[in-house]
């Protein structure tokens, strides 16, 4: 006999693990599918300073398995499997996972996150480890006295780059507005790091490599149409994030950045389907909002169920 | 099986075996490197044929540069002492089992 679930949640980072936490203490049949470990984005963190309640901050290793043990000590189980596929459409919702087969559960929760923005260059893929990087706390020791790039004007490419001007010879920060758009607590230590240079209103328009690894990035100044060079050995690229939401295969209405439509009470446009944390519509995207739409999704799971 | 810790000492018994090598190049403050290392000693454990092993590139820089190592975690799958795969970034546990299988 196929088990059916109450709730099964994709994705296992703050939002989902609050939504198993309220879900399973309300004693519903819970499942958490976690493709790769608990987390998601909080784990590529060093510290977060703004969850509430550590005074001292605390590290998002630390904080994802307290979420995860949270919610598995009132019974919810964790899956670590990937999503390939859902049918969301009729009462009984189908879950294609890569390795577990079919799953199947009343209500699901998207929590599935997001994933780093790609520049879009032909050759990104290609030279993706070799000289660009996605995680400047990750690749960042591997340029010890180089030349790197930063693309990007928001906070993680602002800390970025202070991150690596105490490693690096030299940092560029390319930014296609003139003013950044980091919050006013990056500014001042960036402004003052001496070996950054900023080159506002550019874009990157081609990543040159030699042998294999990156040799320099041709930019273009979207205002004077100038292009300058920068032989550099790595590039950092720091665009914002991308909502992991391929699997759901259309199936849920999605806005024109690819996040998933649904307001504050995290219902989608299919019924018993929530949205939460940073694959939602929403205004800031942070760990104490993502917990917050967990609780809210949980809290009309429950009502669907009990209709 | 249990993970080896590879270093450059005990490599040569690594890249000699007879078995498919699974290495596992990380950092212990390395985020991306958490996600991916207890998925690597899962695979340990279910497939005592394949032989893995972990290399901390702070502490073995050089067998690091030998692979070209720029970004972490990267995954590289030996067999006859041939690098047959290397890939960069946390990968889910079914990636990593289609890797040591292609």
């Amino acid at each position: 006999m196929k088990h059916i679930y109450d709730m099964i949640i994709i994705g296992g980072g703050p939002a989902g693990y609050t939504a198993a936490l309220y879900s399973s203490r309300a004693g519903f049949d819970t499942l958490v599918l976690e493709r790769m470990s608990v987390g998601g984005q909080m784990t590529l963190t060093d510290v977060i300073d703004n969850y509430p309640g550590f005074p001292q901050g605390v590290d998002g290793f630390t904080l994802s398995m307290n979420m995860q043990q949270g919610a598995e000590r009132f019974g919810a189980t964790t899956m670590y499997d990937e999503v390939v596929s859902v049918d969301l459409n009729s009462e009984v919702k189908e879950i294609e996972t890569a390795m577990s087969g079919t799953l199947y559960a009343r209500t699901v929760v998207i929590a599935s996150g997001a994933n780093p923005r790609e520049l879009g260059l032909v050759n990104e893929q290609e030279l993706l480890g070799s000289g660009i990087h996605y995680c400047a706390h990750c690749d960042g020791r591997f340029y010890k006295d180089k030349v790197a790039v930063v693309v990007g004007g928001g906070n993680s490419a602002v800390s970025d780059a202070l991150y690596l001007s105490h490693l690096c010879k030299k940092v560029y920060l390319v930014h296609r507005r003139d003013v950044l758009k980091a919050t006013k607590i990056y500014h001042d230590p960036v402004m003052k790091a001496e070996n950054i240079e900023f080159c506002y209103n550019c874009v990157v328009s081609k990543v040159e490599s030699d042998n294999g690894k990156v040799s320099s990035v041709s930019l273009i100044d979207v205002k004077t149409n100038e292009k300058r060079e920068i032989s550099c050995d790595g590039v950092f690229i720091s665009i914002g994030r991308k909502p992991a939401t391929d699997f759901l295969n259309d199936q849920l209405e999605l806005d024109r950045n690819g996040y998933i439509v649904a307001d504050e009470s995290t219902k989608t446009s299919i019924d018993g389907v929530f949205a939460v944390g940073d694959v939602r519509t929403k205004v800031l995207r942070q760990v104490v909002t993502a917990v917050s739409d967990g609780a809210v999704a949980a809290h009309f799971a429950e009502e669907y169920l009990s209709q | 099986m249990s993970v080896l810790k590879v270093t450059k000492d005990n490599y040569f018994d690594v890249k000699n075996s007879d078995k498919t090598v699974l290495l596992d190049f990380y950092a212990d403050w390395c985020g991306p490197c958490r996600m991916v290392g207890p998925i690597v000693d899962e695979i340990a454990e279910e497939n005592p044929d394949i032989l893995v092993g972990k290399v901390n590139v702070d502490e073995q820089q050089e067998l690091a540069s030998a692979f070209g190592v720029m970004s972490i975690p990267t995954l590289v799958v030996l067999r006859n002492g041939e690098v047959v795969t290397k890939s960069m970034g946390a990968k889910p546990k079914a990636q990593i089992m289609a890797m040591l299988e292609s």
